[in-house]
């Protein structure tokens, strides 16, 4: 389980959950985000301004604000 | 470790769950749970029940007393928990084809009794679960399995179906509008009586491949740019509101609850 995990600051992704479904990519008002392999991947950390968009539209659960 | 709200409110051995990529039902479901966290509810006080459908695996995921029942009949069900329950906050998870195809008379006399229930309809215009046949949801000319020219039906507006049949609070939002959502499913559950979320949900797998709307991310764009809101609205012309739909608050007028009024008729004998 933890493998799979992506933690920053900012953010932690679980991949495990991740379906690849594009929705916070596309939401992100920042592009903080990318998809890799059907995977959602972080392009640049340092833009994020953990606004949480991609948490609450986050089907799967897989995306959340860390610390909140 | 997932989020604190997820692992609070969610079966976290049964994720990830089993709904389609993009499938508006999780984003649904997660906003249920952090509209019970805002208002600070006791779980041990909260019964959720479902009926059948894609929609309605819900419970299964949740964390909380639930019951997934029958097809169309997770009123009734709601109803006698809530009866021998009067305490208990009940939370119903229905589909458009649960909650107005074969379980809509159940629907229409749960609005009219003004019976303590909340429920959150994931209305994506279809039968999901059973592959993509319309409902009574399915938008005119739009397609289903069992409508391959296009559905001849007028669909329902569900919000102002209950809010006629007597519901004391109703409310629409979708997906998209996600903190919108939790909002009106608070004020729902604040509501004594019989409270009506309609959630304009999305089914990529089945009503957006059958009517060319897209990918998942395509169906909450389309959700973005057509929903307005009532407060909005009231200031726009015809015209730009062609097309669109509403969200937002569209009645909240309590009245005396179902089991509260029961309750006084029992008192009544017990005084005799
Ligand atoms: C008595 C009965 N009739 C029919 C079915 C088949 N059936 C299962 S789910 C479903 C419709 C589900 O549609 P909806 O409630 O809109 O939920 P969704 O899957 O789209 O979330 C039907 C017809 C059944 N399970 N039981
Ligand atoms: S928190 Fe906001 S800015 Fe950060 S990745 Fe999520 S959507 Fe983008
Ligand atoms: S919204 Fe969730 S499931 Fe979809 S790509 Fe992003 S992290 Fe993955
Ligand atoms: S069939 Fe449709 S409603 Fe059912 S899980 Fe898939 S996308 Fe969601």
């Amino acid at each position: 389980m933890n493998s799979s995990e992506t933690v920053t600051d900012k953010l932690i992704i679980n991949e495990n959950w991740c379906k690849g479904c594009g929705i916070c990519v596309k939401f992100c008002p920042k592009k903080v985000l990318t998809l890799e392999n059907e995977k959602v991947k972080i392009v640049d950390i340092d833009k994020c301004i953990q606004c949480g968009q991609c948490e609450l539209r986050c089907p799967d659960y897989a995306i959340y604000l860390r610390g909140k | 470790m997932p989020s604190a709200v997820v692992d609070k409110f969610f079966r976290t051995n049964k994720l990830p769950q089993i709904w389609c990529p993009g499938c508006g039902h999780g984003i649904i479901t997660r906003a249920i749970t952090v509209a019970v966290e805002k208002l600070g509810f006791d779980r041990d006080k909260i019964c959720v029940v479902s009926g059948i459908g894609c929609s309605s695996r819900a419970t299964g995921y949740l964390d909380f007393d639930t019951l997934h029942t029958t097809h169309g009949r997770a009123l009734p069900f709601a109803t006698g928990v809530k009866l021998a329950n009067p305490d208990m906050k009940v939370i119903v998870i229905t589909g458009d084809g649960d909650c107005t195809a074969i379980g809509g008379n159940h629907l229409i006399h749960a609005c009219r009794r003004n019976i303590g229930i909340t429920t959150i309809v994931f209305n994506n215009n279809i039968y999901g679960m059973t592959g993509g046949q319309y409902s009574p949801t399915t938008p005119k000319f739009d397609k289903g399995t069992t409508a391959p020219y296009g559905n001849i039906d007028k669909a329902f507006d569900i919000s102002n179906l209950a809010a006629s049949a007597g519901a004391t609070y109703v409310g629409r939002s979708t997906a998209y509008h996600t903190n919108l959502l939790i909002s009106l499913i608070e004020n729902g559950l604040k509501n004594d009586g019989f409270s009506l979320i309609e959630a304009i949900s999305s089914c990529p797998t089945y009503y957006g491949r059958k009517n060319k709307k897209g990918d998942a991310v395509n169906m909450l764009e389309w959700q973005k740019d057509h929903a307005v809101n009532i407060s909005a609205a009231s200031k726009m012309t015809p015209e730009s509101l062609e097309g669109k739909f509403l969200i937002g608050e569209f009645k909240n007028s309590p009245e005396p609850e179902y089991t509260s009024e029961y309750q006084k008729i029992i008192d009544r004998f017990n005084k005799e």
